[in-house]
């Protein structure tokens, strides 16, 4: 460790009086105070131990700067410089350490240490600021006196019009400690302003959303994910139909954060769901300078779009997880441009083949009925419509493969006139079979609570690769990045 | 004093002046930029028939889809060739 302070040549304890084994080895301190140099660091309390010569720590630098985790820390300095330490109360190694016999006769011979009030929830990362090297080079703002934090997020733009967490240095280090990656290293280039944003930048947003440091991850790997061309979120932010990025996960980062794929998956009440879909939105305003009325030129907008983000259920579920089906295992997002949502209700079908008939009437209207190919869609099917699946020995592949057949639609229907309706398919298009979806475009998805015969389709943008393509990419706090 | 992190780009946005409105359009190229919304040509070809019964020299681009950005390529080559360009942003 680098050490600008030198340290005494002696032993140096660390202790603090709100610890009982530090008060367990007062009388082993007096024994070494006696026998020859010792340095006592408190953390709490400056007048422990009594009749020793005690360095007061409160503000805890010593502690920080000899990283201690536990106290109390014994340590061996010689030339300025540590050469062992022994942390707890353990006689043989105290003994060991100094070179000393008969420590503590009256004492048991081990008894482990309490927690160091350096490594606290919430104290190492305002260490770290105060007495590390800075590793953040975001500009800073400095608050007036009188300015509330919240207000000045707003003042200065920085929302989605809800309130945000305000970005101080010690969250955003804390906020770091989510990832290996260093906080200079370029996450993607994020349009529409097409700024090289780093884990830093990201980092600032998703504490403004109100994540913690494990959905960090995530955060940045849908940022990733979103910045492809193939996904296109400079088109989806900038087009006037209601689209938004849907994060859709899968794997065991899932259970780790604590994810929502149960009841109300889609919905409100879950941390790690709404935070970071709007991590991924605040970065994308932020960083990249995407604001409705300016490159947003939504018509209408959707609530999706201030977040948008679940896992699927991949417990009991009659497909494999969404990733897999397309190419990624473990830890996984798919990112989807995403319309809105409605229900599918049919609570009534208890054979796959019935189930199919309804989902494939009701997706018809993704976009327009009498429009096609040009919309994808994503099916999220409820844990009752998943069993009546699994129970008729349905999976993806099946169910995939019987909409394909309920969706072929006669273009007769569909061309513009037809059914007196001006929309629709260009002329040309009469008398032969038109898909409803292109290939590919029409995601399965398991998810929501086990109560309700009800589904969900959520509609999608432009597809393909004239507008949005899904995009799934593996979550993985160490990914590396591509082509920096 | 409390300390926040700017979450933007923390950057000033790129100063682009209007090149002035020509007064005429003699001797001058205008492009005319298709972003492939339907029925955008039908505006677009309606124009270049108009311009060119003026003597102006017309060329005609298009986005590949309205749905991304110009790719670069193409804003240079306008840019390149042409000292007036209109888009038709239709539906």
């Amino acid at each position: 460790m680098t050490d600008e302070r030198v340290l005494p040549d002696s032993w140096v304890a660390v202790v603090k009086r709100d610890c009982p084994t530090c008060l367990l080895v007062e009388p082993v301190l007096q024994q070494l105070a006696a026998a020859g140099s010792l340095t006592v660091y408190s953390q709490d309390d400056p007048g422990f131990p009594a009749g020793l010569p005690v360095v007061d720590d409160r503000e805890l630098e010593t502690s920080w700067r000899l990283q201690v985790d536990t106290v109390p820390t014994l340590v061996r300095v010689e030339d300025g410089v540590e050469v062992e330490r022994t942390v707890g109360w353990l006689r043989s190694s105290w003994e060991g350490l100094t070179g000393m016999s008969g420590l503590g006769p009256d004492l048991p011979d081990h008894r482990p240490g309490c927690g160091s009030r350096s490594v606290e929830w919430g104290v190492a990362e305002e260490l770290d600021r105060r007495y590390g090297d800075r590793v953040l080079s975001s500009r800073t703002v400095e608050l007036a006196d009188l300015e509330d934090e919240v207000e000045a997020a707003y003042a200065r733009g920085w929302t989605d019009g809800l309130p945000v967490v305000p970005p101080t240095e010690a969250r955003v280090l804390a906020m770091l400690a989510g990832t290996d990656r260093a906080p200079s290293d370029v996450v993607a280039v994020v349009p529409p302003d097409l700024v090289p944003c780093t884990v830093e930048k990201v980092a600032v947003n998703a504490v403004m959303a109100g994540c913690l440091p494990e959905h960090l991850p995530v955060v940045l790997a849908a940022v990733a994910a979103a910045c492809t061309d193939a996904f296109n979120v400079h088109g989806v932010l900038a087009t006037t139909f209601p689209a938004g990025p849907m994060v859709i996960v899968n794997g065991p980062v899932r259970r780790a954060i604590g994810m929502n794929s149960g009841g109300n998956a889609l919905g409100q009440g879950n941390r790690a769901n709404a935070t970071i879909g709007r991590a991924l939105q605040l970065v994308v305003r932020n960083v990249g300078g995407g604001r409705p009325g300016e490159v947003d030129r939504a018509t209408q907008g959707q609530p999706g779009k201030y977040t948008s983000c679940f896992a699927e259920a991949e417990e009991g579920s009659p497909f494999e997880p969404l990733a897999e089906s397309r190419g990624v295992t473990g830890s996984a997002l798919t990112l989807f441009a995403a319309s809105g949502s409605w229900p599918v209700v049919d609570q009534l079908s208890r054979t796959p083949e019935s189930l199919a008939r309804s989902f494939a009437a009701s997706l018809r209207g993704v976009g327009h009925a009498k429009l096609a190919v040009a919309f994808d869609a994503v099916l999220v099917v409820s844990p009752e419509h998943g069993r009546v699946l699994r129970q008729g020995g349905w999976d993806r592949t099946r169910l995939l493969a019987e909409l394909d057949e309920l969706l072929t639609l006669p273009g007769d229907e569909l061309v513009r006139g037809a059914a007196g309706i001006a929309e629709g398919l260009p002329a040309g298009f009469e008398g032969s079979p038109v898909p409803k979806f292109r290939p590919g475009g029409l995601l399965l998805v398991h998810a929501g609570g086990t109560a309700g015969l009800f589904s969900t389709i959520v509609p999608g943008w432009v597809s393909g690769a004239g507008g949005s393509e899904p995009v799934t990419v593996p979550i993985d706090p160490a990914r590396p990045v591509e082509g920096a | 004093m409390r300390t926040l992190l700017d979450p933007t780009s923390e950057r000033a946005p790129a100063e682009r002046t209007l090149t002035p409105r020509p007064a005429s359009l003699d001797g001058l190229t205008v492009g005319l930029l298709d972003i492939s919304k339907p029925r955008g040509d039908v505006l677009l070809d309606r124009l270049a028939e108009r311009l060119a019964a003026d003597g102006v020299t017309v060329r005609r681009y298009a986005k590949p889809t309205f749905a991304k950005p110009a790719p670069v390529d193409l804003r240079h080559e306008i840019a390149t060739q042409c000292e007036v360009v209109i888009e038709a942003l239709a539906d």
